[in-house]
Formats: structure tokens, C-alpha cells, sequence
């Protein structure tokens, strides 16, 4: 992948006509930008359907054992057409995105959830496929990730990016929207890095035990599995944050890439060339 | 969302409303869309492979003889709700309540070499397990009681099943919408240790709520599988020819998986 590198020198004008003279290097592999998209996928029907099945019972316990008559400690609710979401017993109204919304009182409305109108039969058929996908996927990437040095050369933080004050400067730059330009945006940056590594080492695999923990089978068969999370309850619990986790990360990440300049984003991940922004002026 | 709301005069009434409306037209495109994929038999036939792989790949990795966890009466929900159908009233199930089952049978047949018909006082004076387990319901919600009654196994061996059977079928007296309720496990639950036929539940005889005379337990399946009312029981090799040919109620008529492991 041969890149013809222009030097760092650069005016404060308009971006566009600077673009075209910027070096197009490769920077997203192709096992990268496949894992990319079928994790995209699987992800966003997990998210809608794992919705549809909370719809079922909207609400979260911690320990062995939770229903109605028990005590949650997260509810979304309605009283009539009014929507409501309780946390730890604050009550905060939501009419028209939880509880109540699209003249539904589900937990979370048609609009997000997969399929749209109630079904948690249908709901955990898509769930359940896409379980597979997303297992599988993981998995093969993981061993990608390892084999080929992608994790230790693209996604691990260099020791001087694992310092408290260099983190505290990426901090202060992604707060000021201002990304690394020129030859440090061939790399990922050390708060981009630490987002895939929460997804790939923590949201993924947590996400994954959780779910397990749902199967009365697999429970009997590996008892440590539901007593790792304190419960079947809790364990649920730390699914559906993970899934706000996911849901977090994915806003994050589609406004970074709204940010950064989204056609150049998009055609890295889609084709892998890369356009290096260019130089900021001190 | 329609080019003509974002050139609209910045008027902030009626842009909102225009907008509102076009969002909203948009969305009740997209939810068409979606609903028409959902509703593709090619689309449901692929989705099913994902229970398929389920089913069969807890089977492979599990040990089919592996006991669901017991809890000590410490752990036992204060209350353990009543779900689904909680009474079948139906004139005939309030005649046997009301004389308090005396007059009830189990009967205990289909591909047996010898039918079996028992009364509650038999039950009772069989040998049993009592387990302190979880129920987890599809829903969600989990609730933790102690179950005893006859170990299912006990009763297929005393009835002498034919070895061409594959799966047993519980029919229960109360009913949906007109259609009755059933359900079926293979002979990997059915002969598992913790498959009972619960006449108790927290130490005192069932109660018309939770199913009484006589509910299964096959503690490895979710809530749905936890038959309530069982009336007969029955030895089959297929389950096509029972009613809806899907293995149970909530099979049947609301799409609901038949392993019931997750």
C-alpha cells in the first residue's frame, strides 16, 4: 500500500481545496471493516429485539429471584397514556419516548423495536439468530485480532499513551472536537482505542455471559455462570447495561465520525483508504 | 424527512408541526418496511436456524443429567405469583376442586405397555423430590419455590414405555381462547432427576392458582413447559398429529420456541 506522503505544512484556508493533496493511506485491513459491518448489523437487531423482549417485563432486579411482587430497581411503566421510567425509585416522566409513545404503551416504543408491534415470541427469534452471528463473529475476530497483532499494534495504548497526563490532554482535545491531523491520525487515539477496547474485551464478552445466564439449561449445566453475576435477576440487569452501554457507544461513535468528516470515515471502513487530515496550524 | 420542511420560513409553529408529520411519515414507512421483512416466511425460516443451533448445540455442550440449582428456603420468593391460566373453570375441573380431588385420575398411557391410572391418595403415596428451584419465566421474571411431587421417570418405567417413544406429552384441563393447553418435553427431561409431577409447592398441596391437582416441573425449560392442571399423560414418537403439531400451547398458536432453554 504505497502512500505518497505530503509534508505537514499547511495554510489556515478552506479544507476541501487542501483535501486532494492530502496522502490516501490504507488504513482499515479488510477482516476489520467485515467484523465492522456484520457486528454493525447484528448489534442494531440485538439492541431492537432485546427491546421487544424487556417489553415483556420492563423491569430490572438485582439477586436470585424477581417479579412483580418483588422489588425492582429500574421500571419503565405507564399510568394510562402517561409514560414514566423509575430508577432506584426516581420517578422521571417520559411520555412520547418510554412507557407511552406512537399510542403504545410498551416500554420502548414501535419505532425501535424489532418486530415492531408487541411479540416477544417473534422478538427472541431474531435475538437468538443474531445471538449466533454476533457470537460467532466475535469469536473469529478475537482470534484475528490476536494472530495477526491487530490488538497489539492498532488497539493496546503505547506507554506513553497509557500516562494519566497524555490522557488527560486527549481528553481536553476530543472536549475542544479538535482530532489528531496528520501523521498521528494514522493510528487510532488513546481515547478511540480504550472505546474499542470496552467493546471487544468488556461489553462483548459480558454481554455474551449475561445472555447465557438466561437459559435455565446452561445454568444447570454451568452453575458458576448465573452465581458470577449474583443471579439470574442480576445478571439480566448487567445485560440490559450492557446494552445501554452498546447504545451509548454507538452515539458516541456515529457523532465522532460526524465530526471527524463522515465521507472520509465512511470510506475507510467501507473500502479502507483513508484521507490523513491535514496538519493544524500551531 | 421531505426537502420542502427544512426550507420552511422559519415560522416555529407550523414548521415544527410539518416536521412532526414528516418524521412521522417517515417512521410509519420504515416500521411498513420492517414488518413486511418480519413477516417473510423465508426471512422466519432463517431466523429458526438460530433455535435449531440453540437447541441443539445446549444439548452437545451440556451434561444431560446436570441438576438446575437448589436453593435453600432462605432464598424462596416471599411470594411466588400466579402466571398464565389460573383457574381452568371449566364445570367439570370445579366438580373434582370442589371435592378436593378426591375424584380425580391421572391417567398415564399412549406408547406404554401398561396404562396407568392413579388417583391423588396414590401420588401422594409414592416416592417423591422435593427441590427448592428457580422458575424462570420467558417474560423474564424469576421466582424461586419448592416443589415436591413424583419423579416422571418413575412413572414412564412403572408404565413400561415402548422404546420407539421420543417425547411425553402433558394435557391439562384448562384452556385459551377455546384452545386447550398442552405440552411436551423429550426423554432427555423426562427422565431427568428433577422432572417431577408437583403435587406441592412450599410445602403444602398446590393451590387451584398454581396449578392443582398436579403440575410438571422440568427445571432445565422456562416457565412455559411448567404444564399446570395435568390431566394425562402420554407416551407418542411424534408430536404432528397433536393439535396444532408444534408440541405445546404457546407453540402452537403464538410462535413460542418447543426447547425451551433459554
Amino acid at each position: 500500500m504505497a502512500t505518497k506522503f505530503a509534508d505537514g505544512e499547511a495554510g489556515g484556508t478552506t479544507t476541501n481545496a487542501q483535501a486532494d493533496d492530502s496522502p490516501l493511506i490504507y488504513r482499515t485491513k479488510l477482516p476489520v471493516r467485515i467484523w465492522h459491518w456484520i457486528n454493525a448489523w447484528s448489534i442494531f437487531v440485538m439492541l431492537m429485539s432485546g427491546m421487544m423482549i424487556f417489553n415483556a417485563h420492563p423491569q430490572l432486579y438485582w439477586g436470585q429471584y424477581g417479579a412483580n411482587l418483588d422489588h425492582p430497581w429500574l421500571v419503565i411503566g405507564n399510568r394510562g397514556t402517561s409514560g414514566f421510567l423509575s430508577v432506584a425509585g426516581i420517578e422521571i416522566p417520559t411520555t412520547g419516548f418510554l412507557g407511552y409513545a406512537q399510542n403504545t404503551a410498551n416500554a420502548f416504543p414501535p419505532l425501535v423495536t424489532i418486530p415492531s408491534s408487541y411479540s416477544l415470541a417473534g422478538a427472541r427469534q431474531w435475538h437468538f439468530f443474531f445471538a449466533w452471528v454476533l457470537l460467532i463473529s466475535a469469536t473469529l475476530f478475537m482470534i484475528y485480532n490476536i494472530v495477526s497483532g491487530h490488538l497489539w499494534r492498532d488497539l493496546a495504548l503505547n506507554r506513553e499513551e497509557r500516562s494519566i497526563r497524555h490522557l488527560w490532554h486527549d481528553i481536553k482535545d476530543h472536549a475542544r472536537l479538535r482530532f489528531p491531523t496528520g501523521d498521528a491520525a494514522r493510528a487510532y487515539n488513546p481515547l478511540q482505542k480504550i472505546a474499542y477496547l470496552g467493546v471487544l474485551f468488556v461489553l462483548i464478552p459480558v454481554v455474551i455471559l449475561t445472555g447465557c445466564t438466561m437459559s435455565p439449561t446452561l445454568n444447570a449445566a454451568f452453575p458458576w455462570l448465573a452465581e458470577m453475576f449474583g443471579g439470574r435477576p442480576s445478571a439480566r440487569s448487567i445485560h440490559f447495561l450492557c446494552a445501554a452501554g452498546f447504545a451509548a457507544f454507538i452515539v458516541v461513535h456515529l457523532l465522532a465520525v460526524l465530526l471527524a468528516g463522515p465521507l472520509n470515515e465512511l470510506r475507510s471502513i467501507i473500502t479502507g483508504w483513508y484521507r490523513l487530515p491535514k496538519e493544524r496550524v500551531k | 424527512m421531505s426537502k420542502d420542511t427544512l426550507i420552511m420560513p422559519p415560522s416555529p409553529s407550523s414548521s415544527f408541526i410539518t416536521r412532526r408529520h414528516a418524521l412521522v411519515g417517515g417512521a410509519g414507512l420504515l416500521l411498513a418496511g420492517c414488518d413486511q421483512i418480519n413477516a417473510s416466511p423465508a426471512v422466519q425460516s432463517v431466523l429458526s436456524l438460530g433455535e435449531k443451533a440453540t437447541h441443539g448445540a445446549q444439548r452437545l455442550v451440556t451434561d444431560r443429567n446436570a441438576l438446575a440449582r437448589e436453593f435453600s428456603r432462605a432464598d424462596m420468593s416471599p411470594v411466588f405469583r400466579q402466571n398464565g391460566n389460573r383457574n381452568p373453570g371449566t364445570a367439570e375441573y370445579d366438580a373434582l376442586a370442589a371435592n378436593n380431588f378426591a375424584d380425580w385420575t391421572l391417567n398415564v398411557g399412549g406408547m406404554v405397555a401398561q396404562p396407568l391410572r392413579l388417583s391423588l391418595a396414590q401420588l401422594m403415596a409414592a416416592p417423591r423430590r422435593t427441590q427448592i428451584t428457580r422458575h424462570d419465566c420467558v417474560e423474564g421474571w424469576s421466582a424461586i419455590g419448592e416443589w415436591s411431587g413424583v419423579p416422571l421417570g418413575l412413572l414412564l418405567r412403572r408404565a413400561g414405555l415402548s422404546s420407539n417413544a421420543k417425547y411425553v406429552v402433558f394435557h391439562c384441563a384448562d384452556s385459551t381462547g377455546g384452545a386447550p393447553y398442552y405440552e411436551s418435553i423429550d426423554l432427555i427431561d423426562a427422565f431427568h432427576p428433577q422432572t417431577i409431577l408437583a403435587t406441592h409447592m412450599n410445602g403444602a398441596p398446590l393451590v387451584v392458582g398454581h396449578g392443582a391437582p398436579l403440575r410438571l416441573r422440568v427445571e432445565r425449560q422456562l416457565g412455559y413447559k411448567q404444564a399446570k392442571y395435568v390431566m394425562r399423560v402420554e407416551a407418542v414418537a411424534s408430536l404432528d398429529s397433536l393439535y396444532g403439531g408444534k408440541g405445546g400451547y404457546w407453540e402452537d398458536h403464538r410462535g413460542y420456541q418447543w426447547f425451551a432453554g433459554i
